[in-house]
């Protein structure tokens, strides 16, 4: 595998602000890399960098393996997909997705044949006429991709292209996106701060808090096997057992875990499991499952049950009740101390 | 539960309540006093004026008469009068693209580099001038484009003096000296209307999303592309908004036309001249219907060039 876009070392400051502060990341082709995190997190700006409309303070970007860091965007060849689009409103909808190929000098025919055809690929073929105030916010999105797509970019970089649209179109669209990073097999950069969206598309997801990286992994992996507190409470939920209770709980020196709140089930302990003794302080009901919060010694720990039979649910307890929680030692993993290794 | 403090009625409230449930009513009370002023002064006076200019103006009596004729508007077309009106149109053009020239990168600075204070700053520095008077403004134009005047100290001081002679020495934009040549006019216009283009202008940019211009660099277009293909077409009708004031304030002047440049009329002085001198009225009403033609086919060509679609 070839390395498409790679970050040796790469800060930007604007003024005290560390927006991006040391980070390397090394993204291979045709990959659906995402980068998740938190708003300031320093995800959005990575982009820019890649995008060129930021230079980093310091560090090196390489494109294809060729130096880029002080390259304008016009000089990259890389296209963005912009969180509120960014259409221009003064052009139709063909002369938008055109706009790339024109500025390329390339011939009004040929390039408006190819505007469409990129149009038809996102199945707004018969739309091109349109000014884009006229299109939904679901087809702006769509425009916005064709007029990057058109250029036939090695890498796209998508800034939460999602962002603007309702659940049901949003689920939809990453099913599209999804499908058309693989039939097209270009690399795609998405940022993100959803991460059920960074899990369900990504073949692997960095994770950025306060500028830097805190864990490169496929979706699985980031999932099942956090490395720091903060990943393992931003991916997902978790339960993190530190201090005191987790010495006691646990037993032996002092360490920080994680528990999913699906591996931790009601009823005493069994043989070789762990347990704790608490009061339900909270039930939410969500349709598929159900959300509990149970307070233990000082810390809440959330439990998610799935609801299958009515029957069931009846057995399932009320807030107040007394409870004891067991979980099996194989769901708890280790957390290291935060530092970026 | 004890209720929530309520608020104490006053006796303004009845009248608050009357309005709020007629709401047309309202809406009329509001209109009305600006839509008299606009229907009555404004346009009223405009078509008494367009009406007047076809008044008839004995030349033996000196009088106007109330006899309706064209003979004014035919009289437009002498050819005196239309080297007048070509003369101030061909000037009004110069300076609209001068101060178009000069005011986009000043609009374009204040609308995305400067906040706060500094923005302040920006604005009080393009409309300071318009606070002083205008004639002495003028006045003052004519002391440094002289002879003996600070322009031409400095032209002497960096050995210049032979370029700006021959400068003066081209036909019509030239004369004897920068305060009697059409160029200092030129100048001295520029310099006044330069605030009413980069005002408009600095409100169009600012509206443009800077995104668009990032979106124009990532497909490709060098930043030369991008001013001629994003951001001046987005821009472009506060561009035209100000080049209406450039190009109106120019045709209707008759101040620096008559201190700074060569003799020879303006439409301004010319109106001047007829309704203050000789008092033929419906001439000088004839002249001022000029730049309102102009304007309106001006309008009409920059609606057809698209210059609005992106309103």
């Amino acid at each position: 595998m070839t390395i498409a876009v790679e970050l040796r070392d790469v800060s930007r400051h604007f003024g005290d602000v560390r927006a991006v502060d040391r980070v390397s990341l090394a993204i291979e082709d045709g990959e659906f890399f995402s980068m998740l995190g938190p708003s300031g997190s320093g995800k959005t700006t990575c982009l820019r960098l890649i995008g060129g409309f930021e230079l980093p303070s310091s560090g090196r970007i390489f494109l294809h393996g060729e130096d880029a860091s002080d390259r304008p965007p016009y000089e990259r060849d890389v296209n963005t997909v912009f969180q509120d689009y960014a259409l221009f409103p003064h052009l139709s909808v063909v002369d938008n997705v055109a706009y790339g190929l024109r500025m390329k000098g390339i011939g009004r025919a040929a390039r408006r044949r190819e505007a469409e055809a990129a149009l038809a690929q996102v199945a707004l073929g018969g739309l091109g006429g349109r000014h884009p105030g006229q299109l939904s916010g679901g087809q702006r999105q769509r425009v916005a991709l064709a007029r990057a797509l058109v250029n036939r970019p090695r890498v796209l970089l998508l800034d939460e292209p999602l962002g603007a649209l309702d659940l049901k179109l949003r689920e939809q669209m990453q099913v599209e996106l999804k499908g058309l990073q693989r039939r097209l097999g270009i690399t795609f950069v998405y940022v993100t701060h959803d991460q059920g969206e960074a899990l369900s598309m990504s073949d692997r997801v960095a994770v950025f808090n306060l500028g830097r990286v805190e864990q490169v992994a496929p979706p699985r992996a980031l999932y099942v096997q956090p490395r720091t507190p903060f990943v393992a409470g931003f991916v997902g939920t978790a339960n993190i057992l530190t201090g005191e209770v987790a010495t006691r709980v646990l037993g032996g020196a002092a360490r920080s875990v994680s528990i999913r709140p699906e591996r931790i089930t009601f009823g005493a302990p069994g043989a070789g499991q762990l347990g704790i003794a608490g009061r339900v302080a909270d039930v939410q009901f969500h349709g598929a499952t159900s959300r509990f919060e149970v307070e233990a010694d000082g810390v809440r720990l959330v439990v998610t049950l799935a609801n299958r039979a009515a029957a069931a649910d009846a057995a399932s307890p009320a807030l107040g009740d007394a409870v004891e929680l067991a979980w099996s030692p194989e769901a708890m993993v280790e957390l290291g101390t935060g530092e970026p290794s | 539960m004890t209720d929530a403090p309520r608020r104490r009625r006053r006796p303004g409230d009845v009248v608050s309540t009357f309005f709020y449930r007629r709401r047309r009513l309202y809406l009329w009370l509001l209109l009305a006093p600006p839509l008299l002023w606009f229907g009555v002064v404004f346009i009223g006076a405009l078509l008494a004026l367009v009406w007047q200019s076809t008044y008839t103006f004995d030349d033996f009596t000196m009088q106007v008469t109330r006899d309706l004729t064209p003979a004014n508007y035919r009289a437009l077309f002498a050819s005196t009068n239309l080297d007048i009106v070509s003369r101030t149109v061909a000037m009004a053009a110069a300076v609209t693209i001068a101060c178009a020239t000069i005011g986009f990168p000043i609009a374009y600075y204040m609308a995305r580099y400067t906040r706060g204070a500094w923005r302040g700053v920006f604005y009080v520095g393009v409309m300071l001038p318009m606070w002083a008077s205008y004639i002495v403004k003028a006045y003052a134009w004519t002391m440094i484009l002289s002879r003996g005047g600070i322009i031409y100290w400095v032209v002497d001081r960096i050995g210049l003096r032979g370029a700006l002679d021959g400068v003066l020495t081209l036909p019509y934009v030239g004369g004897s000296s920068l305060s009697t040549s059409n160029l200092g006019r030129f100048l001295v216009f520029t310099y006044a209307w330069l605030p009413f283009m980069i005002l408009p202008m600095q409100a169009a940019i600012e509206r443009v999303p800077p995104k668009l211009v990032e979106a124009s660099a990532d497909l490709g277009a060098r930043p030369w592309q991008t001013f001629r293909t994003v951001l001046l077409p987005l821009a472009f009708p506060g561009v035209v908004a100000g080049s209406i004031f450039t190009f109106s304030l120019t045709l209707g002047d008759y101040i620096i036309p008559q201190l700074v440049g060569p003799p020879g009329l303006y439409i301004g002085t010319m109106v001047n001249l007829q309704q203050g001198s000789v008092g033929n009225l419906p001439m000088a009403a004839a002249f001022t219907a000029v730049p309102i033609v102009i304007i309106t086919i001006y309008l009409w060509g920059a609606r057809r060039l698209g210059a609005f679609d992106a309103l």
